[in-house]
């Protein structure tokens, strides 16, 4: 027998597809499919797939997307002489490169990192024209834009590393790789080259938001689920009328730290949380090969860096700097 | 019609579940390291400067690295070698007994199967017709220096042929310069010198070659400013890729972690490194000087089977004497019961038989190109 579980549940309630709340022609209009129903989709979410709304702005965007995608994919492709089972087995390594340093800001020939730039073209656009949608999106709905404001906070991020930080330091080889391994092996040489991004004040305000998100996402949703019996699960009539479900759960963060969120501030602090982390992070990048060279050095200047007591004896000593050492 | 979608999510989702459980159970046994794992703390606590081994890994290299019986010390008197024999051109000095010591040693620790025969033409023994001759009386002169001026690194341990033979003709890690695979070229993105794992850069996305620019080469491989705030050091992200392939490789050659070397609080920084930094520091330097005045100017003697594809000659880099153990054979020094090979060298000429028609010592082959340098 089907039964409501709070964590996993197996009920889905299933009414006639619904079209959408009455809104003005022009905003709807370009609305494609009839609505139907999965009932996978019902175990995550709502089981009713479509109408979708593509219009302008989203098929341009699809369009960029994909331009970079084959770019990207076709030049990866091409790194391994059109093998496909190399292209296969050394996909998570593959990589399309930014240009040399020796390119500074020009134009690279298209073999030369010229790809990479039109590939970052591409993306962009096709970010940016998605940022519009959602918020033309939003305000055709009548919703307030916060999902766009908090794109935008990642577009940040994204703009930060791959273009604004590349102009102000002079050189486009400063910038990210597409590739799934190398991604992540500029991320560790950055932190190297600029002398540990540990000791950057703004990537400790970075984690803090991230690590502080998954937890404020624990709590919220913990508190939910915990006070769905009562109805907290519908959020909305609670915000409106405080119910048993959300007295119950506000004495319970009073009771175990008290202070609680409301019903409507935990998602501003959700909110804010979410949108700081990449803010901070983007400024700390920002600052990174601009204004501090050394986060190590410069840490050890504010004093952020412990001294450890020596423990080999007498402290090493850089063997470049002897008289006569081999160079 | 939704039955079908949901039917298609189902299989699709087996298909990627088993796929990718298979691939996490094969990587957990191939590519993990399965407990017991003991850690060995090096630096002050709370540094995380720690060396982790699992016992049956280290029992693994402890048997890996057998050091062989020497042979009981020969008296040094009686007729030289130089002497007696002809065409002696390198360690001429020993009396005939040390001499005949030692070349039985080496064919010991170097072609215990092959025999003299390997090196010399058995029915002239003066004759230098084989490579390898050559090249052996070359690597003597090798050993020699690295013992003798190259103490900064092998201290008083010191090396012999075993070192990085190990009973095998040809040591068992070697490297040559590495053009990387073959790329569709034309329009499409040039080869970048990364992105294709090798057992060098320990299977990352890093530069699969940072020897040719580092240890062939003289390359900075420093990169970190010295100052808190922005001078003129122009290193780029992508120097430090090279730089950081090149540790990569040396912690894999020593089968140690960062921080046998490094505080990783700063990796750059002297003051807080362990002194192995120091030795590595010459290790590099040494490396670099065998390439370059030892292994590249035998490249007219090697056949061209014995080359790269570049044409260019096999040359050492850590791994070649350490073979994944911090000091190679665990710091046993057989040295000491070979004094002889103590050196230095009294040349560092390439000593080629005058009756033979000597091979030119080829210029070293053009290296590949090495990391891009911000101007």
């Amino acid at each position: 027998m089907a039964e409501y579980q709070n964590i996993f549940t197996r009920i889905q309630v299933r009414g006639p597809a619904y079209a959408g709340t009455p809104l003005p022609p022009r905003s709807t209009s370009n609305r494609i499919g009839t609505p139907g129903f999965n009932h996978l989709f019902g175990r995550f979410g709502d089981a009713q797939v479509g109408p979708i709304y593509l219009g302008t702005l989203g098929v341009l965007s699809i369009a960029c997307g994909f331009v970079a995608f084959e770019i990207i994919g076709l030049n990866m492709f091409a790194s391994v002489n059109w093998n496909p089972v190399q292209f296969i087995r050394q996909l998570p390594w593959l990589a399309l490169e930014p240009p040399a340093p020796s390119y500074g800001l020009h134009f690279p020939p298209l073999n030369q990192g010229g790809w990479w730039l039109m590939a970052g073209f591409f993306l962009t656009t096709s970010i940016l024209l998605w940022w519009a949608r959602i918020y033309r999106r939003a305000r055709a709905l009548g919703m307030g834009t916060h999902t766009a404001w908090a794109f935008a906070a990642a577009i940040w991020l994204y703009l930060v590393l791959g273009f604004i930080r590349p102009l102000l330091v002079g050189s486009w080889s400063e910038a990210v790789p597409f590739g799934i391994f190398p991604h992540l092996d500029w991320v560790a040489a950055f932190s190297l080259r600029y002398g540990n991004l540990f000791y950057n004040p703004f990537h400790m305000l970075s984690i803090v938001f991230l690590y502080g998100s998954t937890l404020l996402f624990a709590m919220h949703g913990a508190t939910v689920l915990a006070t769905s019996r009562y109805g907290a699960d519908r959020e909305l009539e609670q915000i409106l009328d405080r119910g048993t479900a959300f007295e119950r759960g506000g004495l319970f963060w009073r009771w175990t730290m008290g202070f609680n969120a409301t019903a409507e501030s935990i998602h501003r602090w959700a909110w804010w949380f979410a949108v700081l982390c990449p803010l901070t992070g983007g400024v700390g990048i920002l600052l990174t090969g601009t204004v501090v060279d050394n986060w190590y050095l410069w840490g050890q200047h504010h004093g952020l860096v412990p001294v450890y007591p020596p423990v080999w004896g007498a402290p090493v000593i850089d063997p470049a700097t002897l008289p006569g050492a081999p160079q | 019609m939704s039955d079908y979608i949901t039917k298609g999510f189902i299989y699709a989702a087996a298909l990627i579940g088993a796929t990718a459980g298979t691939a996490f159970v094969v990587s957990i046994a191939t590519e993990m390291t399965l407990p017991p794992v003991s850690g060995v703390q090096r630096g002050f606590r709370g540094t995380g400067m720690d060396q982790i081994y699992t016992p049956a890994a280290l029992a693994a290299l402890q048997a890996q690295a057998k050091v062989p019986r020497s042979l009981p010390p020969a008296s040094p008197a009686g007729v030289k070698a130089s002497v007696a024999y002809k065409n002696v051109r390198v360690l001429g000095d020993l009396s005939v007994g040390q001499f005949t010591r030692l070349m039985v040693s080496a064919v010991q620790w170097v072609s215990p199967k092959q025999g003299c025969a390997y090196c010399h033409n058995v029915k002239n023994m003066a004759d230098d017709s084989n490579y390898t001759k050559v090249v052996a009386r070359r690597m003597f002169q090798m050993v020699q220096n690295i013992n003798g001026n190259w103490q900064s690194h092998v201290q008083n341990v010191g090396v012999t042929c075993y070192t990085c033979h190990a009973g095998n003709p040809v040591p068992k890690y070697i490297w040559f310069n590495n053009p990387g695979p073959a790329s569709a070229g034309g329009l499409t993105q040039s080869e970048q010198g990364m992105g294709h794992p090798t057992e060098i850069d320990g299977s990352s996305g890093l530069p699969y070659d940072p020897l040719t620019p580092f240890l062939e080469q003289a390359n900075p491989i420093r990169v970190q400013s010295t100052t808190a705030l922005p001078t003129d050091n122009m290193s780029s992200i992508k120097q430090t890729e090279w730089t950081y392939s090149l540790m990569i490789m040396m912690s894999n050659s020593l089968g140690v972690n960062c921080t046998y070397c490094h505080n990783t609080e700063s990796v750059g920084n002297w003051a807080t490194s362990s002194p192995a930094r120091v030795n590595a520091w010459y290790g590099i330097r040494m490396v670099r000087d065998l390439n370059n005045h030892y292994l590249d100017p035998l490249n007219g003697v090697f056949p061209p089977y014995r080359k790269g594809v570049e044409g260019d000659s096999p040359k050492v880099y850590c791994m070649t004497c350490h073979q994944g153990i911090y000091k190679p054979l665990f710091g046993v020094s057989m040295l000491s019961a070979f004094p002889e090979l103590k050196g230095p060298p009294k040349t560092t000429a390439m000593l080629m038989d005058p009756y033979t028609p000597a091979a030119p010592a080829a210029a070293p082959e053009a290296a590949p190109a090495v990391p891009a340098q911000p101007h």
